[in-house]
């Protein structure tokens, strides 16, 4: 694969990793409504799209609704800076590890950031409209010469041209000894959590002194360690459900009113070790990296390493369907787990209609498989292929077999080039994908709205 | 002293090389000792990363070094009931030590025993603070080489010690060599202590020690 020449953000490929390493995307998060994209970076900035309401210029066809649907960036804003931890002489990195819309009440929009250790509340809200005709003050806001003052006026909204404002609102720091991998908000709209490897901590939005620790997996002497905590979400309705997985491949449902600590899981759901394709890296391979309540909130989806897994939340003997996103890397894991590939920890995400489910892979490559016919299929994000109003082609991955034109071999692919983090619109065919410092933004022009089950 | 830092942080790299010419028929072990000594690169190259250690990380590694060190000491339970001559004395001088210890001991063997030839002196690790056994361990450093075809190590440790240039300079190395001899340390001061197999222990020890 060539070098990206040009990109949406400035990559100069010659100056390569050290300069460009604080433009990786490390987030991708639609709000509830699909209007806003934010994006955080390993350099702690976020960038916010906004999508076009009205069409400029001349419609593409009669009949089509005004909605261009391009995405162009909103507001740009630095969330995190590196900090240091004095009392362990430790660095804390500012790269944003998730990003969290709350549901909109008023005008304005609010988010949720984070780094390892600390989150914050960002409001983000819109300025066109300014007072103008003070009476103390001229235009450039100079104090007036008070003999000229002759009569009194009531300052006039005239609108301005449009500018948004980012401030923080809140700081919930000192809530995390170990670093945070997941927060998600509640259904309440009043609370939310946050997850470290270790623990598990709920916050009110409100309160940023306090919080309340939910879970804790730390054994009382570290050396009998065997687990962490990798994800953790709330339920999308019940407010009183989570779930969080583990680096076991395990995942726990706690139910908050069963009492304060939820230390002992109201459901377990794992899956029984295949013993016949245990290997070294065995325990690797089997951490889920992500975990995702379905939006009608009856399903659960896992990423681990090879696999994407849809589990019922009324069984918890196992999946329920099993989809091989690179089984191909199954014989390649030595090598993967000396290059630190093995390591990486892909995303994974449901459409509106929690028919299609999507998650990443290497190359470029991200899947994307139809639960209905169990058929997977895999796109490749990627400059060439992605003008605009381009059709995405299917791409394969050759491992034996039959080979067709056009399709990769698994020595060839690019292990650099990895898919770990994507959005899908809440309720359109839209997705999300970030490609180390590019995002990519595409639609499906032909089933806008998803199909409903 | 100078000359066994500088030997012993070559034999661990030659280790790698070791392994690969390791007379052993059992890809197996060797596999599984090239693993365990990725992961402790990883893990002492974790330290210095920014953003402090990372738990999760630190652990799956733990995990695979003991998966290896488990699987080698299958292979070579197996391999010793099997096969006969060389490996054999050395498995049981292996076995001489505890069940368990066999990995550990291997790969601080190999850190040893060239050491030893080195500077005449077994004790071969700066800041070594070893408990358990040394002497039998020495003792298997040195029957290890006597047993194993010297030359070839031998010969790898010679063209090792004349390239210096991949390696960091003086002061990293004493560093980079105590952390790592460290985490060998807790492993095998854990391994003997407990002697029979043990659990996640020896393992976790390294992350603490991190």
């Amino acid at each position: 694969m060539g070098e990206d020449a040009e990109s949406p953000k400035i990559n100069h490929t010659f100056l390569r990793d050290y300069v460009t390493e604080a433009d990786v995307i490390s987030t991708v998060e639609f709000n509830q409504t699909g209007d806003l994209l934010a994006t955080g970076d390993k350099g702690g900035r976020v960038v916010i799209f906004q999508r076009e309401t009205e069409s400029k210029g001349e419609s593409e066809e009669v009949g089509e609704t005004g909605d261009s649907g391009e995405y162009n960036v909103y507001s740009t804003f630095q969330s995190h800076e590196p900090d240091f931890d004095y009392l362990k002489s430790l660095e804390i990195e500012e790269k944003i590890n998730k990003i969290r819309w709350l549901p909109q009440q008023n005008a304005a929009h609010f988010l949720l950031s984070t780094n390892d250790k600390t989150i914050k509340l960002w409001k983000v809200s819109e300025r066109d409209k300014r007072p103008e005709g003070y009476n103390l003050k001229d235009e450039e806001g100079r104090i007036k010469d008070i003999s000229t003052i002759t009569s009194l006026q009531v300052p006039v909204l005239k609108p301005t041209d449009l500018m948004v404002e980012v401030r923080p609102r809140r700081v919930f720091s000192n809530g995390h000894t170990y670093h945070v991998n997941s927060i998600s908000v509640n259904s309440d709209g009043e609370t939310y959590l946050s997850a470290d490897d270790l623990r598990i901590n709920m916050w009110h939005l409100g309160i940023t002194d306090r919080s309340f620790n939910i879970v804790d997996i730390k054994p009382a002497n570290m050396e009998d360690l065997t687990e962490v905590i990798t994800a953790a979400e709330f339920h999308p309705h019940h407010c009183h459900l989570f779930v969080y997985s583990s680096s076991k491949g395990t995942l726990r449902l706690c139910d908050m009113r069963a009492s304060a600590l939820c230390d002992r899981h109201t459901k377990l759901f794992e899956e029984p070790e295949d013993p016949g394709s245990r290997s070294f890296f065995s325990e690797i391979i089997s951490s889920v990296s992500d975990v995702k309540f379905s939006h009608s909130g009856r399903y659960l989806l896992t990423r681990d390493y090879l696999t994407a897994k849809v589990w019922d939340l009324n069984m918890d003997k196992g999946p329920v369907e099993t989809y091989q996103v690179h089984e191909y890397l199954r014989s390649k894991l030595c090598s993967l787990y000396e290059n630190d590939c093995i390591f990486d920890k892909f995303e994974c995400v449901w459409n509106s209609s929690d028919s299609v489910i999507m998650t990443g892979a290497y190359n470029s490559f991200f899947r994307m498989f139809d639960r209905e016919t169990g058929r997977g299929v895999t796109l490749e994000a990627w400059r060439e292929s992605s003008k605009p109003r381009a059709v995405l082609r299917t791409r394969r991955v050759y491992n034996g077999g039959k080979r067709r034109r056009g399709d990769v071999g698994v020595d060839s692919l690019d292990f650099t080039k990895k898919i770990l983090h994507m959005a899908w619109h809440p309720s359109e065919n839209i997705i999300a994908i970030a490609a180390t410092n590019n995002l990519y933004i595409f639609q499906d022009r032909v089933n806008p709205e998803a199909q409903v089950q | 002293m100078r000359q066994a830092e500088s030997t012993n942080l070559n034999v661990l790299i030659v280790c790698s090389g070791l392994i690969s010419k390791t007379s052993c028929d059992m890809e197996v072990s060797v596999e599984a000792k090239r693993i365990m000594v990725v992961a402790l690169g990883k893990l002492y190259s974790s330290r210095t990363q920014r953003g402090g250690l990372r738990l999760h990380r630190s652990l799956l590694l733990t995990l695979v070094m003991k998966s290896a060190r488990d699987m080698y000491h299958e292979a070579q339970t197996t391999a010793e009931s099997a096969a006969p001559g060389c490996e054999h004395q050395q498995q049981q001088q292996h076995q001489s030590t505890g069940e368990v210890a066999t990995e550990p001991t291997g790969v601080q063997t190999e850190l040893q025993g060239p050491a030893s030839l080195a500077t005449g002196k077994p004790r071969t690790l700066p800041g070594e603070e070893v408990v358990c056994s040394p002497a039998e361990l020495r003792r298997d450093a040195e029957n290890k080489e006597n047993l194993c075809p010297t030359p070839h190590s031998r010969k790898r440790r010679g063209k090792a010690a004349v390239e210096p240039d991949f390696l960091p300079c003086k002061k990293a190395k004493l560093e980079q060599q105590l952390i790592v001899n460290s985490v060998l340390l807790d492993y095998v001061n854990c391994s003997s202590e407990l002697g029979a197999h043990p659990t996640p222990m020896p393992l976790q020890r390294a992350i603490a020690a991190c």
